[in-house]
């Protein structure tokens, strides 16, 4: 295999021989990512029980059905940060890339990608445990499930663009975590990751409509576990598209002036 | 003369922030902070033959590496010309990147946690190299640089020296037209700096490919680079023979004789300056070099007499050290 997808291949296998190497790690850092949606899990069962069963018409095993695919959505759409980009700026890492004949994203993209292999791995016996504890409630089609494994890398490619753009900030500043907090916040909020949007007030659930944070978060996570009406999944997918083709944009846009301010320090 | 490497007037000038110690200074800057202008490189001009190795010296922060990463592509220039193959480096194309390489002594290219093999693997779909033209390559590589046993190890557990030419290996297997080494043997011991500079010899005679080459050892240098091109404060001092750089910026040849009674007093023959038990030392101008040797010959019982020019290191100090008198 040559090309583009060749060198997909080749990195992937990398990025899965390496991680491997560190199942341990990677094991723990997933347990550790679980805390967060169960936190948020046991809040809203409860709060559901308290209303007799539901809350706004979505019950406790729905809940559970949410916050049990948003484990595997969480490690579809873990990309590199921009805490990443201030080693590779700061340290001059990029240079080795840069003097390569390839586009330094595609590096990142296919090594992500490999990654997913070793965490979905990983998190099969995760998901059951929780699936064992928590009860969900599922629902799903084929035309379901074949939308979601579409979405997920939807969500991936979406996120890896936009905070590829937020890293490249550095190019000018590499004093910019302020501005990734504020970033991770909004995500926090108006993606599906705190809540599902459908608790959000009106006003927020529009704006989260119009903004790409849903698409690498809520969006893949009610294919699989909401209730979306056929327009809606397909209506998702060509959000996400748009988003794609967004952040590819913008990468392309940033990267030729940012690149040029590279100063190879430290290296 | 066709050039692999042509550099007109190429100038890099950093902006770099800068205040005064304190808090105070530091609050100032909060509202008006002060820039200096740092002139790493000030008008640079060389070309490089195609298959011609060329060492590129001069003192910590004279602007050797910043040079390098220019004509890379790695940095843009702020003004100037540069042509490297044809292409304009700043520009980052990939027929320009696939075609050169840049060798850095501090920079870990290969993955950490696999073996070197994969990493070659790695770089074959990188560059598109075509399967039978990779092995080939490979394998030659493995063979030149002595490092069959290590590929197979993760390069974590690999010595620095045994890394450095995983590292070589790993960046020549496109067979690039252009290698920027930049100090290749910096942190080996003499034996592996011995080897990969016999492997670069050897690479530029199969492959014909044009070297710059970066390094504080002379050793390399004498090894490795007929020509020299010595740098400082961003511009080119000198630019030749490694016999001509000795000839302008040493005068000076020093003669050691050892004699059949010891004891003589050469003072008169020229300075008398340290030399090995048993023997004596003089340092005289070049163009009497001659003439004191018969005289000594004449005048002592002479058992041993050598005729040596200084060592290169002192050479390119002395060339520093009068950067007024070089420049003119």
């Amino acid at each position: 295999m040559n090309g583009l997808p060749g060198l997909y291949s080749v990195v992937g296998r990398t990025a899965v021989q390496t991680q491997f190497q560190y199942r341990t790690s990677n094991y723990l850092f997933m347990l550790g990512m679980v805390a967060e949606p169960v936190v948020y899990l046991v809040v809203w069962q409860t709060v559901a029980d308290a209303q007799g069963g539901a809350v706004q018409g979505i019950t406790a095993g729905d809940f559970a059905a949410y916050y049990i695919v948003w484990t595997l959505v969480r490690n579809m759409n873990i990309v590199f940060t921009p805490y990443g980009w201030e080693d590779r700026i700061r340290r001059g890492e990029l240079s080795g890339r840069l003097v390569q004949p390839v586009h330094p994203l595609h590096f990142d993209l296919a090594y992500f990608a490999g990654w997913k292999v070793v965490v979905v791995l990983l998190w099969v016996p995760i998901a059951a445990v929780l699936a064992l504890l928590f009860r969900p409630t599922f629902d799903v089609s084929p035309v379901e499930v074949l939308v979601f494994l579409v979405a997920i890398w939807g969500a991936y490619l979406i996120r890896s663009m936009l905070l590829w753009v937020l890293g490249m900030v550095t190019f000018w500043t590499t004093r910019v975590s302020a501005l990734y907090e504020l970033y991770f916040t909004a995500e926090l909020l108006l993606s599906g990751r705190l809540l599902p949007l459908a608790l959000l007030p009106a006003w927020a659930a529009t704006a989260a409509d119009w903004l790409p944070f849903r698409y690498t978060f809520g969006y893949p996570i009610e294919v699989l576990a909401g209730d979306l009406t056929t327009a809606q999944l397909w209506g998702g997918l060509a959000a996400q598209a748009a988003w794609v083709a967004i952040g590819a944009g913008l990468v392309a846009v940033v990267w030729r002036f940012g690149v040029r301010r590279y100063s190879a320090v430290g290296n | 003369m066709e050039t692999a490497i042509r550099v007109r007037d190429l100038r890099k000038t950093f902006r770099v922030p800068e205040r005064d110690a304190g808090l105070a200074a530091s609050v100032r800057s909060l509202v008006r902070r002060r820039y200096r202008e740092v002139h790493a490189v000030a008008g640079v001009s060389v070309d490089v033959a195609p298959g011609e190795v060329v060492g590129f010296l001069g003192p910590n922060g004279a602007g050797k590496t910043t040079t390098l990463k220019m004509l890379s592509g790695l940095l843009v220039p702020t003004s100037g010309e540069v042509s490297v193959l044809g292409h304009e480096p700043s520009r980052r194309e990939k027929a320009y990147l696939g075609r050169m390489t840049l060798v850095m002594g501090n920079r870990n290219q290969l993955q950490w946690d696999i073996p070197a093999l994969d990493s070659f693997e790695l770089n074959r779909a990188v560059y598109r190299i075509p399967e039978a033209d990779f092995r080939r390559t490979r394998d030659e590589l493995v063979e030149l640089l002595e490092i069959g046993d290590l590929v197979r190890k993760p390069v974590r557990t690999l010595s620095l020296g045994e890394r450095m030419k995983a590292e070589v290996a790993a960046a020549l297997l496109h067979r690039p037209q252009v290698l920027f080494l930049d100090e290749p043997t910096i942190g080996l011991d003499i034996g592996a700096q011995k080897r990969l500079r016999g492997f670069v010899a050897e690479y530029n005679r199969r492959h014909g490919a044009a070297v710059l080459l970066t390094s504080h050892y002379m050793a390399d240098v004498q090894a490795l680079c007929p020509r020299v091109v010595v740098i400082d404060h961003g511009q080119v001092l000198f630019d030749g023979g490694l016999r001509e750089l000795t000839a302008r910026f040493s005068p000076h040849q020093t003669i050691t004789v050892q004699l059949a009674t010891p004891g003589a007093d050469l003072s008169g023959y020229g300075t008398v300056v340290p030399a090995d038990e048993g023997r004596v030392a003089v340092q005289v101008p070049k163009a009497q070099t001659s003439a004191v040797a018969a005289r000594l010959l004449a005048d002592h019982a002479v058992t041993d007499l050598t005729i040596e020019d200084p060592p290169i290191e002192d050479v390119i100090e002395q060339a520093f050290a009068d950067r007024s008198a070089v420049a003119s």
